[in-house]
Formats: structure tokens, C-alpha cells, sequence
């Protein structure tokens, strides 16, 4: 019995669903086009004046250069383990904020951080990784012990849950003296990208694909143990992968950029709003959006208090809350 | 069996020989009236011993010298206003559980904490520094407390009100909204000068320690006056307890009710921020423990139960943090840790939510 | 007597009700029948003011459930919907006891006391009574919400499928406590079944709803025939003659 081969099958019986919307076409050429585009205006955005100073190329290569690439990854990162969670859960309003495992990422940034102050940037990433599993573990598993009246309930309980984490890390942080330190490395912001710094995010273009390969899989394991166990799926496999997928996005995006709240529950909602909810052909989409929204809110955030900058993250709260408050008019009125 | 047919109303009033049963009130029997009344008292008596602990106990002058009563009565300041404290988490936790139909949330996620945030941000912001030190006492208080009400009653209102008001759309937009307020905040936060951003900062981080003590005297009225409110209304709690359907299949006007309490929440959980700041989970410890603790729907008997949980939650934190530990400084952090962990706890074990 | 006048709803995309015009006499247990979608819950809720209308007029017992005070309509007709959770622990006395609210206004006087023993009695209660709900089986549950509704001592009874969960020997416990109800203490029973026969064998009238409207009203005799149950139900019945009385065949 191979589980693998079975999904493959039992997807494979549906053609007029996995081909309904075709991967590629014209309209995902203009978005392609368009995200460059916001690429483009990013690389050319800042104070330094890269084209007329004699050092600008060494310092286009230097800032501007990471930090497009890593406005690509974190974007299309987060916006996929979002979409991981919802699959998962099967709930619309779940994402890495919603279920607290930016805290938890947090919180195994700081114990590394504490307990070896002279960590190298992997040391912290592992730290983060393995925090966000444990909490995307205890999340899952406190959804799979309560039956809820409303799915809403459960990105309520995730908000509190976070706030516990939260809460763990602000004591530990006082009682060491770096409460200001995690003020400073929660705040996401693409500021402190620098050649050499951000390397490590290219770990997060392997979820992307990895999230292509599974998904059918995820979606299965969302609706339910039984429904996975009867067409011959690894259940507690499945849920393992797609809770590893989501704590090394978030982990690693945490610990080189921070922060970036909601990106992973306004992208999938925008995008199955526009497209409907054909998984596969949406996949490129939710990719190019999560990119899009980080890059307009990371040019937000450098502009608009020239010659200095807002953490991301901020301009993202604000922006994510929005639209995140429309979505859920807009659910209450067809609910 | 033997039944006459009968007219509703007039049917079942003959009465009967046999004894009246009791049972339907508070407690279903003496048994579980006993168990409430001795914890109560425990809990009484706790928190005068933890009371008078904070007031006295390692008190440098000697008892009964002049200075020991001017220590003591510093102190009392600080007793009163976890008091005050108290008072208006518990109340609002248990109110605010009973309206929403959902006991693992609290009122103070539900952007109180934000807004204090963004209120005090802005004021320093837009009237600098010098506005900040000038707008204070008395009626900045009162400022605070009208805006954060107005907040809620707005929200509340808008959210409840209409064909698809639902209750928790309403709950979960207050959470983002204080999410986004936070952000508003930071972005705020980072256009100040550094003495601004000090300024602020010691405004921010409230504790029982250093609340303003100048604002007892608005809030003590403030509180009693909603905390009555709330207590006139605990017969129709108990009725809102069992949902919309059952509260409007007995004639109550379910949402005029809902939007009521929640204003008196909305009051209680001001003026709680507005004296010593955040404190997520302090409600909803001391309204899980109490429910435990009283263990009946009725609210008379839930809410000094809870008002009770909660003063000796507070004053006992203090008072081992004081003088056992000597950390007083982590109180509020140390109850936010055991609220939290109660929280995950209860979630767990929890069937049904 | 309960008197619908041109009400409509439209309560989402599956679910339109309407235009309705229907008159349910007082006394006797009124059946709601009809398949899946039909619209019978919601017109159960529209009466018992659960569930607002968008267009029409409902009445019951003279008065027009929209306009009436809220605390008035409940001495006049109670509701008990399919889906009962509350979050606070109570005894079976307690729950019982809620159904007083309109007259004790949560105060329960020894008069108030006297009447929720006799309907814990009335269903049979007496040895649970100091029972938590969470400790009770579902047919016991079901029994002390529905002596709840009926403490409230309203003319008019409203029940969204009580049978629903019901092993056989509680659904036919429960409709003998609801036919006796009806007829010892006069209340008027509307009550949603998914079961025919049990309407046939306990509701004075039939009222099938289909599609949002009233397809057939009438006594079961009537509506027990062959070509009406098929058209209804959209799925062959057949009525056979059975020891007591009209059975519906449909399997």
C-alpha cells in the first residue's frame, strides 16, 4: 500500500477539476509582468542614489538587490503557509498570526538568543523552525480535540494563543534585559537585508514548490482523518509535512525579515475571491500576490517618512486589518 | 395517571399537599449552597489577610507609631486600586462571557488595550510633549474613558445591529481592529523624538505600583455605578447565559440586551486599562476560577465570587511577590503567565467551544 | 389560531420562503412535514419570532409577533429550536425553571416552584431533577427542554424536530407526553417532523411544506394518499392500511 500513489489516483478520477483552470494564461503573464513591474520600482526606490554615485552599483548589488529577492521569497512564502493552514484546517481565517506561530517562532528565536548569545543565524533559525512547529503542533491538535460552533472560533482562540506565547516571551525578555531586542526583531522590515544576510531565505523557494507537489494531499488531510484514512492517505504523515512546510516559512522569515501579519490570510481570501477556488491553477497566483502586497507595503514603508523607514510589518497591520475586516463583513452577509 | 384537563395559566395552581420541591434557584441543592457560602468565605478572609498583609507586613515603624500609619496608608492606596482592579475584570470578564456565549475570551482583547495605546500615542503626537504633560489628571482620564466607550458602543452597535448581526464577526473584528490599532500605534511610535518616545513609554507601562491614584476618586463612582448596573441586570444575565434563542423565546429583547451590557463592559474594562494598563488574562482567570469556585448559572452569586477570586488573585500575587521573592516589578507579567497557562489549559480540555 | 398573511423570506441561496398564506387553528398538535430544505424550521422560527420576516404578517393568538412586546408574546407561545448548547452547567430543576422567566422575571416565587414540579412530573422527570444536563442521555435531555417549553405555560408550543436523535421507544415517549400536552392541557403543538407516520399517528393536522410553500394542509387522512405523498416528498409512498390506522411505505 502506497499512499502517495493512492492520492494521485483519487485526483486523478476528477480531470474536470484538477484541469478546470489552466496554470498558465495570459492573465498570469500580466500578473507576472505586473509584479515585476513593483520589482523594478522597488529596486529603484531609496535614498542612496545607486545610478549617480560612483559606489552605486556596489550598493545596488549590495541593498537593493537582496532586498527585492527577499521581498519575492518572504512574500511568497508567508502567502503559501498560509494557504498550507487553511488547507489544513479548512478554515478561511487561519494563517500564522491567527493561530499564534509568528509567537511561537518568536519565542524559539529569544531561548536561542538567550541561551547562546553567539548563535550564527542558522542556530536561530532552528530555534525558530522547531518553536513553530511545537506551536503549529499545539494549535492542530487543540483543533482536533474541540468541536466548534463557528469557524471563527478558532482564529479567536489562535489570536489568544498567541498573546499566551507573546506573553512568555515579554517575561523572558524582561527578566534578561532584551525587551527592547525583541521589540526591534519582531518588527518586521526588510531594512537590515543585506548581502550576506538573507542567503538563507532561498530555504523558502523549496516550500513554495513543495507546497505545488502536495497540495491535493493537503487538502485531503483538511477534511479530516477519515475522509485521509478512507482514500488511503498517511493522515498524521500529511499533517506532519504540512506543519513542517508552515514552521519553516514562518521560522525562517522570521528570523531574517520578522514579522509580516495577515499576508497569509488576505492573499488566499483575495485571490479565491477573484478566481474561485480551483487549488492548483490558483497556487501561481497566491505566489504573485503575496509578492505584490509585501513589495507595495515595503515601498509604503520607505517613502513615506523619507529619508527613514517604517517596519513593514507596520504598514502591513494596518493594511492586513482592513482588508481582513472587509473580508469578514463580506462572509457575514453571504453566512 | 389521573389529570383533569386544564386551561395554561390557570392549569397547574391548585396547590398540592405534598411538600414544595425546591431546587430551581441558585444552588440545585444545600449541599452545593454550603460549598459556595464556605468558599466564599475562604476567599473573604483571604483577601482581608492578603489586604492587610500588603498594608502591614514588614512595615519599618513600629505598629501603632505615627509612622507606621503613614506607611500604611500609602500602601492603602495601592490596595485600593487592586481593588478597583479587581472590581472591573471581574465583573466585565463574567458579564462580557455570559453576552458573547463564549467563555475562553476576554473583553481585553477585544481592542481596549490598543486603543489606550493609540490614544496616548496620538496625544503625544500630535500635542508633543508639552501637550501630553498638560493634558493629564483628571481630564485626560475622563477623555480616555469617554472615547474608549464610545469605541465600543459604536463597534458593538454596528457589528450587533441589522440582518446578519453576528456575534462572532463582532468578536473577531474587535481583536483585528486592536490589531491594527497596535500598528497604527508603532508607525506613530516611530515619528517621535527620543524624549517624546520616553515620555510615552512610562504613560504606557501601567502596573498596580504606579497607577495615578489621582483618578480613584472618578473612578471608585464610575465603577460602583456600572458594577450596580451589572448586578441589577444579573437575573436577565442568567436568562442571556442560555443564548439568543432561549432569551428571546422569554420574552427578552436579546440584542438591546447584549449592546447594554457590553456598554457597561466597555466602562469597566476603561477604566481597568486606563489605571494600570494592559492585562489580558487576569478576566479570564479569575472568571474561570470563579465559575469553579461558585459552580451555578446564577450570576448574583458568580459575580462576588469573582470579585473576591480576583482581589486575592491580585493582592496575593503582590504580597508573595513582595516579600517572598522580592520581584514586584514581574507581578503583573507572573499573572498574565498563569492566566495563559490556564487559558491552554482549559482550550484543551475543553469539548465544545 | 396562528395566522400567516403573505409572509416571505429569503433566508440564503437554498432557502426561500414564500409567499405564504396559512391558518393553523387553535388546539391539537399541528405537523410540519416536507423534505430536506423545505423551509419548515424556518417558518417554525418566523413564528415563534426567532427569525425575522422580510415581507407579510404573522399573528398568534391575535397578536402580530413583530410588533407585539417580546415579553408579552412569551405567556403566548414558546419555541424550542433543534440545536440546544448552553455554557453554564445546570440541573434539570434550573432549566426547567428558566421557563417562569416571563412571569418571574428570574425571582421564582413557592407558586413558581410548585409549577415546575408538576411539569417535571408531567414528563416524567421527578428522579432526574437534580441532574445536571451534561450527565443526562439525550432522550432525557430532549425531555427536560421540552418541559422547560411547557412550564412556560404559552397556548401555543412551538418544537423544531424533538425527535430528532430519538431512538425509537423516546420519539414514541415523547409524542405520547406531547399528545397528552394537547389534550389535557389544551396547549396548541406546532411541531416539525421528518417522520410521517409518527405525524399521521399523533398530529390532528398535516401541513406539508415544499419549496418554500404549502404544498397540502389537512387532516392526516387527507394528506395520507399515495400521489400526494409522492409529489411532496418527490420519491414513490405508498399508504398501506395498518393495525392502527394509515402507514406510509417508502422504502
Amino acid at each position: 500500500m502506497t499512499p502517495p500513489r493512492a492520492a494521485v489516483s483519487t485526483t486523478a478520477t476528477r480531470p474536470e477539476h484538477r484541469f478546470k483552470g489552466r496554470l498558465f494564461d495570459w492573465k498570469l503573464l500580466l500578473g507576472v509582468v505586473g509584479v515585476a513591474g513593483l520589482l523594478m520600482l522597488s529596486l529603484t526606490t531609496g535614498v542612496y542614489d545607486v545610478f549617480g554615485a560612483g559606489d552605486g552599483g556596489q550598493m545596488f548589488a549590495i541593498t537593493r538587490i537582496p532586498r527585492t529577492i527577499a521581498l519575492v521569497l518572504a512574500g511568497a512564502a508567508m502567502a503559501m503557509s498560509g494557504l498550507v493552514m487553511q488547507l489544513l484546517t479548512q478554515n478561511r481565517f487561519v494563517e500564522p498570526t491567527t493561530t499564534g506561530t509568528t509567537e511561537w517562532a518568536g519565542l524559539g528565536l529569544l531561548t536561542v538568543m538567550i541561551i547562546f548569545p553567539t548563535a550564527s543565524i542558522i542556530g536561530r533559525m532552528t530555534g525558530a523552525v522547531i518553536a513553530a512547529f511545537i506551536g503549529t503542533m499545539v494549535f492542530f491538535l487543540f483543533l482536533r480535540r474541540v468541536s466548534l460552533r463557528s469557524s471563527l472560533i478558532v482564529p479567536i482562540v489562535g489570536i489568544m494563543l498567541g498573546a499566551v506565547v507573546g506573553s512568555i516571551s515579554t517575561f523572558i525578555a524582561l527578566q534578561t534585559d532584551t525587551l527592547q531586542n525583541l521589540g526591534v526583531w519582531f518588527a518586521g522590515s526588510f531594512t537590515s537585508v543585506l548581502r550576506g544576510q538573507y542567503e538563507l531565505l532561498w530555504i523558502v523557494a523549496l516550500i513554495a514548490v513543495a507546497v505545488f507537489l502536495v497540495a491535493d494531499r493537503l487538502t485531503v488531510a483538511g477534511l479530516g482523518e477519515d475522509v485521509a484514512t478512507n482514500v488511503g492517505l498517511n493522515y498524521n504523515r500529511i499533517m506532519l509535512l504540512g506543519t513542517g512546510l508552515i514552521a519553516v516559512a514562518t521560522g525562517v522569515v522570521t528570523v531574517v525579515v520578522g514579522n509580516l501579519p495577515f499576508l497569509g490570510l488576505i492573499v488566499p481570501n483575495i485571490v479565491s475571491m477573484f478566481r474561485g477556488d480551483d487549488l492548483r491553477s490558483n497556487l501561481p497566483w497566491v505566489c504573485l500576490l503575496g509578492i505584490a502586497i509585501v513589495t507595495v507595503c515595503d515601498l509604503i514603508a520607505r517613502t513615506i517618512i523619507m529619508p527613514f523607514e517604517v517596519p513593514v510589518s507596520v504598514i502591513l497591520g494596518i493594511v492586513g486589518a482592513v482588508v481582513f475586516i472587509f473580508l469578514l463583513l463580506r462572509q457575514r452577509r453571504r453566512a | 395517571m389521573q389529570k383533569k384537563i386544564r386551561r395554561p395559566g390557570t392549569a397547574l395552581r391548585t396547590p398540592r399537599v405534598t411538600q414544595v420541591r425546591h431546587g430551581a434557584s441558585a444552588f440545585p441543592t444545600s449541599a452545593a449552597k454550603r460549598r459556595y457560602f464556605t468558599i466564599l468565605l475562604v476567599m473573604v478572609v483571604a483577601s482581608a489577610a492578603f489586604g492587610f498583609g500588603l498594608l502591614a507586613w514588614n512595615n519599618p515603624a513600629p505598629y501603632g507609631s505615627s509612622g507606621f500609619w503613614r506607611i500604611a496608608e500609602m500602601r492603602t492606596t495601592n490596595v485600593i486600586i487592586m481593588a478597583v482592579v479587581a472590581f472591573c475584570q471581574a465583573m466585565a470578564t463574567v458579564s462580557f462571557q455570559t453576552v458573547t456565549n463564549n467563555r475562553i475570551i476576554t473583553p481585553s482583547i477585544m481592542g481596549f488595550e490598543s486603543l489606550y495605546v493609540a490614544i496616548q500615542t496620538s496625544t503625544v503626537y500630535l500635542l508633543g510633549a508639552a501637550g501630553l504633560i498638560a493634558f493629564s489628571g483628571t481630564p485626560q482620564f475622563l477623555f480616555q474613558i469617554s472615547v474608549m466607550v464610545t469605541f465600543a458602543l459604536l463597534l458593538y452597535g454596528w457589528l450587533l445591529s441589522g440582518k446578519y448581526g453576528n456575534m462572532q464577526v463582532m468578536l473577531l473584528v474587535g481583536i483585528i481592529i486592536g490589531g491594527g490599532l497596535g500598528s497604527v500605534s508603532t508607525f506613530m511610535q516611530r515619528l517621535l523624538s527620543p524624549s517624546e518616545f520616553d515620555l510615552l513609554s512610562a504613560r504606557l507601562f501601567g502596573s498596580v505600583t504606579n497607577a495615578e491614584a489621582g483618578y480613584l476618586p472618578i473612578a471608585i463612582p464610575l465603577c460602583l455605578v456600572a458594577g450596580a448596573a451589572l448586578w441589577f441586570n444579573a437575573r436577565r444575565l442568567n436568562l442571556v447565559s442560555l443564548g439568543r434563542d432561549s432569551t428571546v423565546n422569554l420574552g427578552l429583547n436579546h440584542r438591546f440586551e447584549t449592546i447594554k451590557v457590553l456598554f457597561l463592559v466597555s466602562i469597566l474594562m476603561a477604566i481597568s486599562t486606563a489605571l494600570v494598563g494592559p492585562m489580558t488574562f487576569l478576566g479570564f482567570l479569575v472568571a474561570t476560577l470563579a465559575y469553579q469556585f461558585a459552580d451555578t448559572y446564577d450570576h448574583r452569586f458568580v459575580f462576588p465570587m469573582a470579585f473576591f477570586t480576583g482581589f486575592v488573585v491580585l493582592t496575593g500575587a503582590y504580597f508573595v511577590m513582595n516579600h517572598v521573592f522580592y520581584a514586584q516589578g514581574v507581578v503583573g507579567i507572573i499573572i498574565e503567565l498563569v492566566g495563559g497557562s490556564v487559558f491552554l489549559y482549559v482550550i484543551l480540555r475543553k469539548g465544545r467551544l | 389560531m396562528i395566522t400567516l398573511t403573505d409572509v416571505a423570506k429569503s433566508y440564503n441561496s437554498e432557502v426561500s420562503i414564500g409567499p405564504v398564506n396559512l391558518q393553523l387553528p387553535a388546539g391539537g398538535i399541528t405537523a410540519l412535514v416536507g423534505p430536506n430544505g423545505a423551509g419548515k424550521s424556518t417558518l417554525l422560527t418566523m413564528i415563534g419570532r426567532l427569525l425575522g420576516v422580510d415581507r407579510g404578517a404573522i399573528e398568534v393568538g391575535g397578536l402580530d409577533v413583530s410588533t407585539t412586546k417580546s415579553k408579552d408574546l412569551a405567556k403566548i407561545v414558546s419555541i424550542l429550536r433543534q440545536e440546544n448548547h448552553y455554557v453554564t452547567r445546570l440541573t434539570v430543576r434550573q432549566l426547567v425553571g428558566f421557563g417562569r422567566f416571563p412571569y418571574s422575571k428570574g425571582r421564582l416565587t413557592l407558586l413558581d416552584e410548585e409549577i415546575i414540579s408538576r411539569y417535571i412530573d408531567f414528563l416524567d422527570l421527578g428522579g432526574l431533577e437534580d441532574r445536571y444536563l451534561d450527565q443526562l442521555s439525550g432522550g432525557q435531555r430532549q425531555r427536560a427542554y421540552v418541559a422547560m417549553v411547557l412550564c412556560q405555560e404559552t397556548d401555543y408550543v412551538l418544537l423544531d424536530e424533538p425527535l430528532n436523535n430519538l431512538d425509537m421507544r423516546h420519539s414514541v415517549q415523547m409524542m405520547q407526553h406531547l399528545h397528552q400536552a394537547a389534550r389535557e392541557l389544551g396547549r396548541t403543538i406546532i411541531i416539525v417532523l421528518h417522520d410521517i407516520n409518527f405525524a399521521c399517528h399523533y398530529a390532528d393536522r398535516i401541513c406539508a411544506v415544499k419549496d418554500g410553500q404549502i404544498a397540502e394542509f389537512g387532516t392526516p387522512e387527507e394528506i395520507m394518499s399515495d400521489d400526494l405523498l409522492s409529489r411532496v416528498f418527490e420519491t414513490p409512498v405508498q399508504c398501506i392500511n395498518g393495525p392502527r390506522g394509515r402507514l406510509a411505505c417508502f422504502y
